[in-house]
Order: structure tokens, then sequence, then C-alpha cells
């Protein structure tokens, strides 16, 4: 078992664990704030630590598994006695710190290193701290469940029968009986990994209940009568016992050396070997009788939620994204124009709406709600609000949306930067705040909200701002002012900001002010699509938005052609398209083309001359213009015509191309229905040329 | 299926091995080794892609998959040639690196053993020269065997920032 290899089970314990302490965080942290653990909550944090307790064990992980049973036992104490004098502040503490070095641990496993951290001192805490709670509320001890409860096998004395079961070199036939501490779970799986292990030691296994793997409620009869199992082995009785008393949760074993398998069932147990395992005490029982229903009922809730390896629901994403460029490639099959077909139109309707309904699947499949991002948010502001001696108050808002799971990886770090900054440069001290008249808690909201195909999320704080002189002061030392001082807007200004070796903060501190991380942050976010700005008042707070895209894979687009050159504009970025007047264009003695639309003015981009195209459309009035906003940005691009609009699967363009040098305004390339390859404009890109 | 490839993966590497894919530039005749060669097809509709070197023609859909394609001819600075039905791109993978080299034609595989497979002369003379790994002698012939690995990354950065 020591060498487990990153086998399934490892990698479920590994994922399961890390969901149950990203629960388990959240749940500590609302406590807090609300100043009380409520019935429901200590359930949950008690469940989850028993869950960890659990799987950790069976995976050998006796560190973790220890760790989360001295938690374990704290909450057994809070939930049974409810004590009202508790420094919740230090036991969010202290489960807090046993949930990292859960993590660390986690991490470890994770790159396939050794879970070799030492939980002594946590579990002294914590046991420090559960006495002085049981004397604070002046509580007999009987409570306490016994904390060497999970290793009681090590101490124990056993006996041995009489009857030499000393190595004989014949085979026989052995009966050992297993039973399984109470509340341990999983019984059928752990009685198949004992049958697992004796593979290769003895020849003949059976055992009973025989159906353990396929069917859960074999967990009931192995909790009850035990689970029995028949070797045919060479090895002694002695070696026999020795693996099974390995057994993690093992309560009680019984060996013995039987002729036959069928009499064995009839006849009595003749030698018993008794392990003085701590005997259920009325609590326990209790106890485990109440872990039962709620596992149960969680149970009951887990079941209609799998979980699925990532990498394959890239691969379905990208067949998905095969079939829509296939269906198109059948249906407008050069082959098949002109052609009156009837059956046929019908069919390709039927099969063009089940293919988008399979799209629309998959990508909800992907889409993950920034809940989860977002809570990780509250530890942040408590653990720095806490150092720093500030009180912050996180208000989160619209936390249900929904982005692609790809994005939220992306933006997870960002935020992070974000909060860490706001709460080190932008909140001020209670002193400083209170002597402004503000508040004495400052508030930071983090908001998320759906704009179009794009989300907006939003961090608005109540600090002091952003410093405008000093921005300026510094930008100027830096040589990042890009235009004359005098011409720049407010928000040009603070955007500055965001420039690479940027950072106003003079001291550099624990947590930001390295003059690294804002420009981190626009680097992460315009990997995927997006863009961040900030707006700031003076004393009144700053507002970061970062605009997000809600999928990175498939995007409604307009395909528009250039010569022989096809491109696709996202549709999102199209205001409208036109044909000029003759009047409207007007050209500015540079040589730069302007258009007049609405009394507006707009630049006019030619796509051919940009990329070199080659085409006899050159004169305004045979094209067509296409105006496109971002960034509040306008631009009408010229191009030949439009060719229709339809949803493209957006593919990168190849490393190799990408090396060379960063292709302005594209944003990567797609396929058409007839196989030839569109590029992806990039918008963002285009309006800043 | 799986299990036979892996049995024979060792063998395939040792039937690889020496064996060159030769195709034709105008007079000269070239070889690649043959294990990066991943296909070849005929060649397909580009699409350009601006700011890009001269030789990076674009990129091309092979079934799906999005590669880009690179003329050797003007890599070498050769004249460019019309392309014709004879004109194939052989797909290599170099390095996880999937490219297509546009050649003129593509000719035959063959062996070259290792006593016929000589370093090319230094000269400085010669623009691809540096592309040139071995030289192999074949009959009466001589193949000028390319080193793939150079041919996508050498000095295409340096080339670049001259051009622009």
């Amino acid at each position: 078992m020591s060498k487990l290899t990153r086998d399934p089970m490892l990698e479920m314990f590994i994922f399961e664990t890390a969901q149950l302490l990203e629960q388990l965080e959240q749940i500590i942290i609302n406590s807090e704030k609300s100043k009380s653990y409520s019935t429901q909550n200590i359930n949950e944090i008690f469940r989850i630590m028993h869950t960890i307790k659990g799987s950790s064990a069976m995976m050998l992980y006796d560190d973790i598994s220890i760790l989360a049973h001295s938690m374990e036992d704290l909450f057994y104490f809070v939930r049974e006695k409810k004590p009202l004098a508790m420094d919740f502040s230090e036991l969010t503490d202290l489960i807090l710190d046993g949930a990292d070095f859960i993590k660390t641990e986690l991490s470890k496993i994770e790159g396939d290193g050794k879970a070799d951290g030492k939980s002594n001192e946590l579990i002294e805490n914590i046991k420090k701290f559960l006495s002085t709670l049981k004397e604070k509320n002046s509580l007999e001890d009987e409570v306490c469940i016994t904390k060497e409860k999970l290793l009681p096998i090590k101490e124990q004395k056993y006996y041995i029968g009489s009857g030499a079961l000393s190595g004989t070199p014949t085979k026989k036939i052995l009966k050992a009986t297993i039973y399984f501490e109470e509340g341990c779970q999983m019984e059928n799986v752990r009685a198949f990994s004992i049958i697992h292990n004796f593979k290769g030691i003895a020849d003949d296994i059976s055992y009973y209940p025989s159906d353990i793997i396929e069917n859960d409620e074999t967990e009931e009869v192995i909790r009850k009568d035990g689970f029995c199992i028949y070797l045919k082995t060479e090895y002694s009785a002695d070696t026999i016992r020795e693996i099974l008393m390995q057994t993690v949760f093992l309560r009680h074993l019984e060996l013995e050396e039987v002729d036959e398998v069928d009499e064995a069932i009839q006849r009595q147990k003749s030698k018993e070997i008794v392990l003085e395992g701590p005997l259920p005490s009325t609590v326990e029982e209790k106890m485990a009788e109440k872990v039962q229903t709620i596992e149960a009922q969680t149970h009951s809730l887990n079941q209609n939620i799998i979980s699925v390896n990532v990498s394959r629901l890239d691969k379905l994403m990208d067949l998905v994204g095969e079939m829509v460029i296939a269906e198109a490639m059948v249906v407008q099959n050069p082959d098949l124009k002109e052609l009156e077909l009837d059956n046929f139109d019908k069919a390709a309707r039927q099969l063009n709406k089940i293919t988008g309904e399979i799209q629309d699947i998959v990508m909800a499949i992907r889409m993950v709600p920034l809940s989860g991002t977002f809570h990780k948010m509250n530890r942040i502001v408590r653990d720095m609000s806490k150092k720093l001696n500030k009180e912050v108050e996180l208000t989160i808002i619209g936390e249900k949306i929904e982005v692609d799971k790809n994005i939220i990886e992306h933006i997870s770090d960002p935020l992070m930067h974000l909060m860490r900054n706001t709460l080190d440069h932008g909140i001020e001290t209670t002193e400083k705040r209170l002597a402004k008249g503000k508040t004495s808690i400052g508030t930071i909201i983090l908001e998320a909200k759906n704009v179009g195909s794009d989300v907006m999320i939003i961090i608005k704080d109540d600090g002091k701002g952003l410093d405008k002189e000093k921005i300026l002061k510094k930008a100027k030392e830096n040589g990042l002012l890009y235009k004359a001082e005098g011409d720049m807007t407010d928000k040009e200004i603070y955007n500055l900001i965001f420039l690479p070796g940027f950072s106003t903060k003079d001291s550099v501190t624990e947590y930001s002010g390295r003059g690294v991380g804002m420009d981190v942050v626009t680097r992460n976010i315009e990997t995927i699509g997006g863009t961040v700005s900030v707006d700031s008042f003076l004393d009144k707070g700053t507002i970061v938005t970062l605009k997000i895209p809600l999928t990175l894979a498939i995007i409604d687009g307009m395909n528009i052609k250039v010569g022989k050159s096809c491109y696709t504009i996202p549709t999102v970025s199209i205001k409208e398209s036109f044909r000029p007047l003759e009047r409207d264009i007007i050209v500015e003695p540079n040589g730069n083309e302007m258009i007049m639309v609405r009394g507006q003015c707009y630049p006019i981009l030619r796509l051919h001359e940009l990329y070199g195209v080659n085409t006899e459309i050159t004169g305004f009035m045979d094209g067509i213009f296409v105006m496109v906003e971002q960034d509040e940005k306008s631009l009408c691009i010229f191009a030949d015509e439009l060719l229709g609009q339809q949803q493209v699967v957006v593919k990168l363009l190849p490393n190799y191309i990408t090396n060379f040098k960063k292709i302005n305004g594209l944003a990567g390339c797609t396929l058409l229905g007839d196989g030839s390859i569109s590029l992806i404009l990039d918008i963002a890109g285009l309006v800043n040329i | 299926m799986t299990d036979y490839i892996d049995e024979t993966i060792e063998m395939e590497e040792d039937t690889q091995k020496g064996r060159f894919l030769t195709f034709s530039l105008g007079n000269e005749s070239y070889g690649i080794e043959i294990k990066y060669v991943t296909e070849i097809v005929g060649i397909q509709a580009i699409t350009e892609i601006p700011e890009l070197p001269e030789y990076v023609r674009g990129i091309i859909n092979l079934r799906g998959q999005i590669i880009p394609v690179m003329d050797v001819r003007l890599r070498f600075k050769k004249e460019p040639k019309e392309y014709t039905d004879r004109t194939c791109v052989i797909v290599i993978n170099v390095k996880d690196v999937s490219i297509g080299l546009i050649v003129d034609s593509v000719a035959e595989v063959l062996t070259i053993p290792e006593e016929n497979i000589v370093e090319p002369p230094k000269m400085n003379k010669g623009f691809y020269n540096r592309y040139i790994k071995n030289i192999g002698k074949v009959e009466n012939d001589v193949k000028l065997l390319l080193d793939c690995e150079k041919l996508l990354t050498d000095d295409e950065l340096e080339n670049l920032s001259d051009s622009l």
C-alpha cells in the first residue's frame, strides 16, 4: 500500500479533500462573521473533518488523519456542549491553521512528494484549546471521546488461542472475521482493499458478503455481522493475522483454522482473538448514528453529481467544435448547391437543432459559478485585516454568475492581487478613517454582473482613493507617461497604475508593493480577452472593473470578405454595418480617412491595406463598413462584403506563428463550413492601433 | 492495438534510422530524417497571415488541425515558383511543433547507410549551408540532409528584426 502512485483512488482523495477544505473554510469564515456557530454549521464541520479523517486514514496519511481527528474531537465537544464562552477567533485560527496544514500536505501529495509534515504542534494547540474550553465550561471529562481512538491497534494486546497455528508448510484454510470500527464508513470498500491485499499471498480467497463492490448495501451487513474471509494459504496464521492487523479502523478480528469452507460456516468459532479496542460507549454510538444520518443525507445529494476530469471536458469541447464544422461542411456542401432537396433540408435542420443543443449543454457543463473564487477572498480579507489591523467588511454580490472553467482559473490570481492591493493601499486604518469622518469599518464590495456576453467583476472600496499627483509623479519618474500631462483625463491617469513597473507604495509590505502586481493583473486578464480599468475618487474610494468574456471557445461571429481572405468579427463588438454615402467621407490632409455617421466622426480602417490583401474593391462605395466598438472606442472597418453570421469555434494560431511576434489585431482563427480558415479579428487590438 | 505499438516502438526506431524522405527543390535533392515526417499532402488552400516573414506562407487546415506552412524555396532564398499539382506539403513534427514544408516534389524514401553520410564542407558562402546537417551519397547522387530543428528555429528572430 505504501507505494501508492497516482491511482484513481488517490486522485479522488486529493480532489475530494480539497473540495471539503474549501467548504470548511467558507463555513468557518461565515460563522466567524456571524459570531456564532449554528448547529447546522457545526454538524457540517464535523462531517467534513470526519470524512477527511476517514479518507486520509484509508490512504495512510496518518498526520492528516490524526489532525482531522483532533479537530473532529473539538467540534464534537462544541456540538455536544454548545459552550457559550468561547473565543471564536481563536477557534477559527486553529481550524484554519489545520486546514492550511492539510492543504500543504495535499499539494505535496499532488506533486508526487511525501506528506511528511508533522501536525503534532497543531494537535497540541487544539488539545490545549479543547481543555481550556472544558475548564471554562466546567465540564466533566467523561464526554471527551478517546483521543487515541484512531491508533488503538498498535497499543492493544491480543491473545492467541492455544491451538498452535505456527507456520506449517501445508496449505490450510483460514477463516477471518473482521469487524470495523463503528462509523468508519465505506466498510465495503475497506473490505475490498483487504481482499486486494491478499492477492498473491493466498491462492484461494472467498468472502462473504461476496458482492461488496457492486452492492453498497453490504456496508450494513459488514457493519453488523462483520466481514468474513476464507483463505487458502501456505503462510502461517500469524503472518495472516499481522497483515490483517494493519487494516485501518479495525475493531475486532477473529481468525481460525478450518478444514472445509462450508463446514466452517456451521462451526462455532473455536478460537478467538479479541482486540480490546475501545468499546463503543453510548456517546459514541449516538455520535455514529448521527454521523450516519448526516452522511446519508449528503450521500443522496452527492449521487446526482459526478466529477469529471477537465481534460476530458476539453476533449469533448474540441469534438463538439469539430462536429459544428463538420455539420456546416455537410449542409453547405458545394455539391448540393442549387439542388431542390426538401427532405435533406428537413433532416439538416433537425441536425442543426441537435448540434446546437449539444453545444449549449457542453458549454453549460464547463460553466462554473464564481462563488468559489469569490469566497476565497473572504479568507484573504480576514487574514490581512487582522494582520494590518484594519477593520474591513467584504460584501459579495452576484457570486452565482457562471463563467467558463478556464476563465475562472485565470481570474483567481488577479482578483487576489487586486484584493490585497485594496486592503493594503486602499483602506485606511481605523484611526484615519474616523479622523476623516468615515465609519470605522471599511467596506469592500466584490460584485459580478452580466453585460452582454461579458461578465463584469467590480471591486469597490471606500478607502482613500488613488492619489493623482503621486501617480503622475511616479509615472514621470519611470518614463511611463505616453502623452502630455495636461491632455490626460483622470481616468487615463488612474489607469497608469496598470503599466509594468509601476508602484506608488513607498514601502514593500508582505502583501503588495513590489511594483509587479498590477501589470500582472492586466496581463492575466488580457490573455483571456478581458480588460481592466480603474476609477477613483479622492477619499471616497476606488473602483476596479474587470471585463471578461463568458467563454473562450465558441463565439458568435460575423464573417467578412476581403479579397480572397475571410475574417471574422465577434458579433458582440459590432454596432452596425452600412454602405456609406459619398458625402459622409472625410479625408484629412494627412491622408487619414474618416466617416461621419449621425453627426459623429469615426476613423476608417481599410482591412486590405492593414493586412496587405489584394482586392479589387478599394472604393468606399463598392464595399461595406462595419462599425465596431470596444472600450468605448469606435472604428469603421472597411471590407469587401459581408458573408454572414455564424457560430465559430475559436482556435489559437499555431505557436510557431505566434512565436514570431504577436500579430496586431488577430485573436485567433476558425474553420469555416467549407474547410477554409478565417482569421478572427481582435477588436480591442484594432481600435488601439 | 496499443500493446502492439508499444512492442514495436523499439523496432520502429531501428527501422527509421538511416531512412530519409527525399524531395527536390529545383535541381537539388534534399532529404529529411523520416522520424520527423508525419505525412505528405498535396498543396492546399493557404490562408495568409499578415506581418510574418515571407517564407511563412500562412496556415492550412489539415483535418481540423491548423498548421503553419513554410515555403522551403523562400526559406533558402531561392526564386519563388508557381505551385503546381506536383507541389507537396511535407508535414513534419519537430519537438511537438507541427509545420508544413512546401517543396517542389517529393521523391522517395531512401536508406542511406552511415558510412555514406559525410559532414558538409565548411564554407561560409551559401546561405543555407547551416541548415544542412550532413550530405548523403547515394550512388552517383548527392542528397543534402536537412537539420529540421535549425530549419524551424535558427536565426528567425534575427531575420525578423532585420526585416522590420
